[in-house]
């Protein structure tokens, strides 16, 4: 506490301590309040999904009496769980990588080398942060209709990977730029073309900015829900996660299969959960890094 | 070096440039365009009708104004609520407790709290909404808060909190605080750390307590963060629907006591089949989040203390 601070004026003294106490039990109180917050709402599906049916609406608060491991396995079948996985990394490992490859390569040319319209096409990066999605909705849908990507991985690889743009490259820009020049110049030195450098020399130093902003994408792309609605829309079996996990919500309202999409839900929770736990710390500074300066 | 230096430029920025114009920039574009006619999306043929869509826009009592209403609200209590519990948490987990040897650090438990707070930011929307349309489900349905207060004898809303105009709007912004205080907190607190300990502990040694510690030194200290955690929140806000869309009955229900405008935008453009209205009702929404963050900007600005 304060007055144990050897150097504090005895003068002071007074009124601090009572302070201390009273506000560090209220505040420690708060905090343990919104941690409950966080926590009781997710422990309380995972205990839902092993329910049956019946005791879900009867006896929310209660335990199940076995656990029912049969909401996962149809929630795995029926609600298809299992192949919305599958298409959602199928979807991902291209577009995460077109995101990075191409995200890093302008970024890198924006960040260290002067050209005419250098600055508009930054500022046009940045500019689309700021664009709320609804607005381009309806036109991308009937873009993507035109040249006959609509409702193929394709198109929303491209899409993923469009959007995904802005943050991507308005970050990296501010990593490029403050990677130190010389290793640069001695690689040119030694004879490495533009391109040798790039691969070669600025993708490696660049590595903690990359990570960072994979991260980033990642979870963006795992959870992105608004997209694949508009542009997937017509096969559900093609259907992403998110997408195909509300098709399940909607769903349990005339199947009456509650325990099912609780179990799916939390299967679709599981790997962002590990995730979370393993990479905790990068993934903390990823999401938020682009707000830092 | 100078030898094959615009081949080089040109090559790496054709495909990142090309696609974000043809799938970004153009369809925005375009989205203008359509606002000035009349054309409802699903056959070819439509005319310029000048601001007519911007000018019946705001006599829609239906859907728009109540709409306008709503993002309105949660334009307002969202980021007030979420920076305010932010600040204080990275406050207290960061620089509130006091070590014995006088020293500032975090009060206990802080590591556990932050990995707690911040996870909600990692799921996604669709299991978000699964998760709290269950929690706020009516008691015959095995709501969680219903089934709670009924256990203790407190008289729950009988259709659940979702279905109660009373209670919806409240409900949808609970969750949206719920799931954003983590990354404000840890916003927040990589932007305390760069705040040098000795201001601290300066202002220990003449006496100041933890209400002044934070009001006099942190809060000043950390206004940059505090602004751009307003516009980032303020576009959250505007681009509220996700949520709607999952948890209230008729996507914006009861009544349209939750219709926000991204909802309506949604309505408009795949269900009523008007196209045309729906891009104005965008537009709009595109300046309100131009002039938010450009007001901000300008009037939130103060004096830069360098450290």
């Amino acid at each position: 506490m304060a007055t144990e601070t050897p150097v504090k004026p005895a003068s002071r003294a007074s009124g601090a301590p009572r302070e201390g106490v009273a506000f560090n039990f209220f505040s420690q109180g708060l905090l343990w309040l919104w941690s409950l917050l966080v926590i009781i709402p997710v422990a309380w599906i995972v205990i839902t999904s092993f329910k049956p049916t019946r005791q879900i609406a009867s006896d929310p608060l209660g335990l199940p009496e076995v656990l029912h491991w049969e909401n996962y396995a149809n929630a795995w079948t029926n609600g298809n769980i299992g192949s919305y996985f599958l298409n959602t990394l199928q979807v991902m490992v291209f577009s995460i990588t077109g995101t990075m490859l191409l995200g890093a390569m302008a970024a890198y040319v924006i960040a260290r080398y002067q050209f005419i319209g250098n600055r508009i096409i930054y500022f046009g990066f940045a500019a689309g942060m700021m664009f709320p999605v609804f607005l381009a909705l309806f036109p991308l849908f009937k873009t993507l209709q035109n040249v006959a990507l609509l409702n193929t991985y394709t198109g929303l690889v491209l899409v993923y990977i469009a959007y995904s743009l802005p943050f991507t490259v308005f970050f990296l820009t501010a990593f490029f730029r403050t990677l130190p020049t010389g290793v640069a110049e001695a690689a040119i030195v030694d004879g490495a073309g533009h391109y040798r450098l790039f691969f070669q020399v600025m993708l490696p130093m660049a590595r903690p900015g990359l990570i960072a902003i994979t991260i980033f994408n990642i979870i963006g792309q795992w959870n992105q829900f608004l997209l694949p609605l508009v542009l997937m829309g017509r096969n559900p079996d093609d259907a992403v996660i998110s997408q195909g996990l509300a098709n399940l919500a909607l769903r349990q309202g005339y199947e009456g299969d509650p325990g099912a999409l609780f179990a799916g839900t939390v299967m679709a929770m599981i790997p962002i959960f590990i995730a979370y736990v393993v990479f905790q710390r990068q993934i903390q500074a990823g999401l938020t890094a682009g707000a830092i300066k | 070096m100078k030898h094959g230096r615009y081949p080089f430029i040109l090559s790496f920025l054709a495909l990142p440039v090309g696609l974000y114009t043809w799938l970004v920039i153009l369809p925005f574009a375009q989205a203008f365009q359509i606002s000035l006619t009349d054309w409802s999306g699903s056959t070819n043929s439509f005319d310029y009708i000048g601001f007519d869509n911007y000018v019946n826009l705001f006599k829609d009592e239906r859907l728009v104004l109540p709409a306008l209403r709503h993002t309105g609200i949660i334009l307002v209590v969202l980021p007030v609520v979420t920076i305010a519990l932010g600040l204080f948490f990275a406050f207290m987990l960061n620089l509130g407790g006091r070590s014995r040897q006088g020293r500032i650090e975090g009060v206990r438990g802080s590591k556990f709290h932050k990995v707690v707070y911040f996870f909600p930011q990692v799921l996604s929307v669709a299991i978000i909404g699964i998760l709290w349309k269950q929690v706020y489900a009516p008691e015959n349905f095995g709501g969680l808060i219903t089934g709670a207060m009924s256990a203790v004898g407190l008289p729950a809303p009988v259709n659940g909190f979702l279905a109660d105009k009373r209670f919806v709007l409240a409900a949808v912004i609970a969750v949206l605080v719920w799931s954003a205080v983590g990354f404000y907190l840890v916003f927040f607190s990589s932007a305390m750390a760069s705040i040098p300990r000795d201001l601290y502990e300066a202002a220990i040694i003449d006496g100041a307590g933890r209400f002044q510690t934070f009001f006099k030194i942190t809060l000043p200290l950390l206004w940059d963060s505090v602004q751009t955690a307003w516009i980032y929140l303020s576009i959250v806000a505007l681009d509220v629907f996700v949520l709607v869309y999952m948890m209230t009955p008729e996507r914006g229900g009861p009544d349209a006591a939750s219709e926000v405008v991204g909802g309506v935008i949604w309505k408009y453009a795949f269900n009523h089949g008007e196209q045309a209205f729906a891009s104005a009702i965008g537009v709009v929404l595109f300046f309100a989040a131009l002039t938010l963050a450009v007001v901000s900007l300008r009037f939130g600005r103060r004096e830069q203390i360098e450290f």
